[in-house]
């Protein structure tokens, strides 16, 4: 779809505004510099017991320089773009650089490897920007209305918001990439609680976005689900603390799934922050395992046409049937490690660094009911909380909620509990995955079941 | 460029070390006189409304990181704009412009009046500038030091952790200094300014003995300036990094179950940031959705737990001279020998549960609503000796050093990951202990209190909370306390 006239003409001013900032640039003596400049529009609205609580609404621009000097790298951001503001921003730049060291791997991609096409992704949506304030609180309210209304038992709301949000921006680097691009992004959550024994509320999220707004599902259906959510963890408790056979729903799978991806970039790797460092070639998960890295999904929450370096992107597969294949690498950490960049710098303007863009878990053939059969006593993980990893040593453990799983059945809720294991061998003990993966957030997964993990209860 | 370092200010002997401020809106051309935000705030109220401010802000930031031993990147810049807010009952409009220009600070207000579109317009009350205490004077900012003096820092942090043994294999270090100024007007009156000033150095260490490879790290700062590091040294730093690093080098599988759990004093405080703490903020009672809903006046933990919200201590991470409402906060009894008394109050929950607001309405940036937020949370000191607490355990983890929390309001449950403990066995501290998360539930952990220590320790300032997206830096401290039961979720059955 092409994109509105407005948006290009805003595209040009910024292209224009970016290969005017890096000619100057090159005039205060820099060696290499990459410039971003963006705009962005978001609206907020949130309504609780059917009353608006927050109307918010505003444009933002920024404008992000990296500049190398004899190897000495600095790094600054501002709002401001008249020109006597933007000439003193980048000498203060270009003057912060000497406080750096000469770092011989602080250099940019050769201008043969950098993206000179590449395809339509179809990332913004000419209708989100139409969407108004009155529209947006009509969407929340429907949302919330349909939580309270859904179950008796839902006593009330944490509220219900929609939000939407639309950017542009532009990559200049001094190899001569000049790159577009410009997306949108809409979400609606609903929060139900329920009033359970002893004072204590539960409650049930659940939300729907994307870069469409037709793609978006009906407040009906997400108030519906909230409701469900809440009132299902009614009566919520611990389980004694033992080995249990674990399925971990498509939220916390995500969760999981996002721990490798933090795992396999090339920053982790070069800074020995990452167990998988040094395992290229080996199993690492289970032979059910395939976990794929893709820039250029149509529509895709994460996808982009190039990288922050202005390199070429394409799909990878970083784990295949269980074994490691390669990490996602930026020009620096590849050179670090001695490898072939792979086109994973995020940003523009700041420190490259690696970054997934969709990465997911490719996923199965069963339902996610299908993963319970079988099960004697098991625990089915719907969220996780707290910050329980390392990522040097995989160790894992966190708080979670859920359900407890008996004879192949959900059959009572469970909270306060903890989950742990090695992720090393967490993902070794995958052995089933299901069906349902959803490119809702840029980290995905279906739901996955392990072998065994200890939980810790009662 | 001009930076303006503690220099006198007016005939208030209090405020005679108050740093006067650089930002645009405070000196210079673009100053904001009381005039001009009056007439920012009419047209916020041209609609109606009950309330109605600006909040200014300026931030200027330089940052280091050093990589293995070298400078990676030096990164900085300023971040300025205003937000303006209009209140209607509960409801909020909000809207903000990264400038100072007229027309686009105009523009904000009359999108953030838009939420009382129905309303007669509402004049705002004469402002009156106040002469705030500051409780984070500062005599030189970090972040006005030359960079070659901060680059000193970092070698010495890194200096340290590599000296201290020949397992370190590697030392990250960063030191992040920030000079943030705001102003606040309201349509009732107020015309306040602050300078929050904030440093923060971070080390990490890599550890490697064979095979096994563990990472350490410290890090601390606060709202000081260069005097911080006197009395914590870089090398103090990298040197607890490095010691950290070399303990987990010989930790092994915590258990998993429930048993007692002594906390040890300062970091443990993240406990009560997140037992207690976000349960009390007065937006989730307000809305009936924690679990401290209706419960003031009533027993909320053991009788030896007192639980203080407080603003204003010197230099710590948390503190605040105004809050981000224009509200001077204060100390705040939230738990006093277990009874509830008080949430924390912004405005707007304030008004809904007739009391004065508290001071406790903050925000990330202008970009951001106010809600209401912890300050420095804290527990008070006991009676018991710390040691005594250590040896009544037979089974049990001596907690150390974390790496985060989280609570789930609603239902009260609360986890906190540890990066440095013990297993503790017939009183005494044994093997150290693999990262394990700790996970209870708010009202009934801190029912489980069963000793308090008298050695009472705040956080050397590293933590930042975040809340519905927005985060801001707090304070925590409190002593030795030791918890009947917690479940700990180790993987050692």
């Amino acid at each position: 779809m092409p994109r509105p006239r407005a948006i290009e003409k805003n595209l040009d001013r910024l292209a224009d505004i970016a290969t005017r900032t890096l000619e100057r640039l090159r005039g205060l003596g820099v060696d290499h510099a990459e410039v971003a400049v963006g705009t962005g529009h978001e609206l907020e609205v949130s309504v609780r017991q059917g009353e608006v609580e927050l109307v918010k609404e505003a444009g933002s621009s920024g404008l992000s320089v990296r500049v190398v000097r004899e190897g000495r790298v600095a790094t600054s951001a501002t709002t401001d773009f008249r020109d006597d503001s933007l000439t003193a921003f980048l000498a203060r730049a270009v003057e912060m650089a000497a406080l750096g060291e000469p770092d011989e791997m602080a250099v940019p991609p050769s201008p043969r490897e950098l993206c000179k096409a590449w395809p339509e992704l179809d990332l913004f949506d000419p209708a989100t920007d139409r969407i108004g304030a009155a529209r947006a609180i009509k969407l929340a309210t429907a949302g919330e209305k349909a939580a309270l209304r859904a179950d008796r038992r839902i006593t009330t709301s944490e509220g219900a918001s929609f939000g939407r949000s639309s950017g542009c921006s532009v990559l200049a680097t001094s190899g001569g990439f000049i790159g577009r691009s410009a997306g949108t992004y809409q979400s609606l959550v609903v929060q139900a609680v329920a009033d359970d024994d002893g004072g204590k509320k539960r409650k049930g999220v659940h939300w729907t976005g994307g870069r469409f707004f037709s793609e978006l599902e009906s407040p009906a259906v997400i108030g519906k689900e909230a409701a469900r959510r809440a009132v299902a963890s009614l009566g919520a408790a611990k389980i004694p603390t033992g080995r249990y056979p674990v399925v971990f729903e498509q939220t916390a799978a995500r969760a999981i799934v996002g721990l490798v991806a933090s795992c396999v970039l090339g920053d982790a790797i070069y800074r020995q922050r990452s167990y998988l460092a040094g395992r290229v070639g080996e199993a690492i998960a289970s032979p059910l395992v395939t976990l794929i890295d893709d820039p250029l999904i149509p529509r895709g929450p994460g996808s982009r046409a190039y990288d922050g370096e202005g390199r070429k992107v394409a799909k990878r597969a970083v784990c295949r049937k269980g074994v490691l294949r390669g990490y996602l690498l930026d020009t620096y950490s590849a050179r670090k490690l001695g490898l072939r960049p792979t086109g994973s710098a995020s940003g523009g303007g700041g420190v490259p660094h690696s970054s997934t863009s969709n990465f997911y878990l490719v996923p199965g053939r069963g339902t996610p009911q299908s993963l319970l059969k079988g099960i004697d006593r098991g625990l089915f993980v719907t969220r996780m909380m707290g910050f329980g990893f390392d990522p040097t040593t995989g160790n894992f453990s966190r708080g979670a909620e859920g359900f407890l799983i008996e004879r192949g059945e959900l059959t009572r809720p469970v909270s306060e509990v903890t989950v742990s294991r090695n992720l090393d061998e967490l993902l070794r003990g995958i052995d089933k995955i299901a069906n349902d993966l959803e490119h809702k957030t840029s980290i995905a997964a279906p739901s996955f079941r392990v072998d065994q993990m200890t939980v810790a209860g009662s | 460029m001009a930076r303006a370092v503690g220099k006198g200010q007016g005939p208030n002997p209090k405020s005679a070390r108050r740093p006067r401020g650089e930002a645009p809106f405070v000196t210079g051309p673009q100053a904001i006189d009381p005039e001009l935000a009056q007439r920012l705030i009419g047209t916020a109220l041209e609609h109606g409304g009950d309330f109605a401010d600006l909040y200014f802000e300026y931030r200027r930031s330089a940052s280091l990181s050093m990589e293995d031993g070298r400078v990676r990147t030096a990164g900085g810049g300023i971040d300025m704009g205003v937000g303006v807010r209009v209140v209607v009952g509960s409801a909020v409009g909000y809207a903000y412009a990264e400038s100072l220009e007229l027309s686009e600070m105009m523009r904000a207000a009359q999108t953030a009046s838009q939420i009382a579109r129905a309303g007669a317009a509402v004049a705002p009350e004469a402002v009156r500038s106040r002469r705030i205490r500051s409780c984070y004077p500062v005599e030189h900012e970090v972040v006005d030091v030359d960079g070659a003096h901060r680059v000193e820092l970092l070698r010495r942090a890194d200096k340290a952790a590599r000296a201290h043994d020949r397992k370190i294999k590697r030392v990250d270090a960063s030191l992040a200094a920030v000079h943030k100024e705001i102003l606040v007007v309201t349509s009732d009156g107020v015309f306040a300014h602050d300078v929050r000033p904030m440093v923060r150095l971070s080390v990490a260490a890599v550890a490697r003995r064979g095979k096994r490879t563990e990472t350490g790290s410290s890090g601390g700062g606060g709202r000081l300036g260069l005097s911080y590091f006197d009395a914590h040294t870089p090398e103090t730093h990298g040197r607890e990094a490095a010691r950290v690093a070399l303990v987990n080098l010989d930790s092994r599988p915590a258990p998993a179950g429930t048993m007692p759990v002594v906390l040890g004093p300062g970091d443990s405080g993240i406990l009560l940031h997140e037992a207690v703490g976000h349960g009390l903020e007065a937006d989730f009672n307000r809305k009936r959705t924690s679990n401290y809903t209706d419960q003031i006046g009533r027993p909320v933990a053991s009788p030896l737990v007192t639980v203080v919200d407080d603003p204003a201590i010197a230099g710590s991470r948390g503190s605040l001279n105004v809050d981000d409402e224009g509200v001077v906060p204060r100390a705040h009894r939230l738990i006093v020998g277990g009874t509830l008394r008080d949430y924390m109050h912004d405005r707007i929950s304030a008004e809904f549960f007739r009391k004065k607001p508290s001071g406790s309405g903050r925000r990330e940036s202008f970009r951001h609503v106010t809600m209401p937020r912890m300050t420095n949370t804290l527990m008070m000191a006991g009676q018991d000796d710390p040691a005594d607490i250590i040896r009544s355990v037979k089974r049990g983890i001596y907690a150390v050093k974390y790496s985060g929390g989280q609570v789930n309001i609603s239902n009260g449950d609360f986890v906190f990951s540890l990066t440095e403990g013990y297993l503790i066995e017939d009183g005494k501290l044994t093997a150290p202990l693999k990262g394990v998360n700790l996970i209870g539930n708010g009202p009934e952990a801190l029912r489980m209190v069963s000793m308090v220590g008298h050695d009472f320790a705040l956080s050397d300032g590293m933590w930042t909370c975040g809340k519905d997206g927005q985060s801001v830096p707090v304070g925590v401290g409190m002593p030795t306390v030791k918890l009947d039961q917690l479940t700990v979720g180790g993987t050692a059955v």
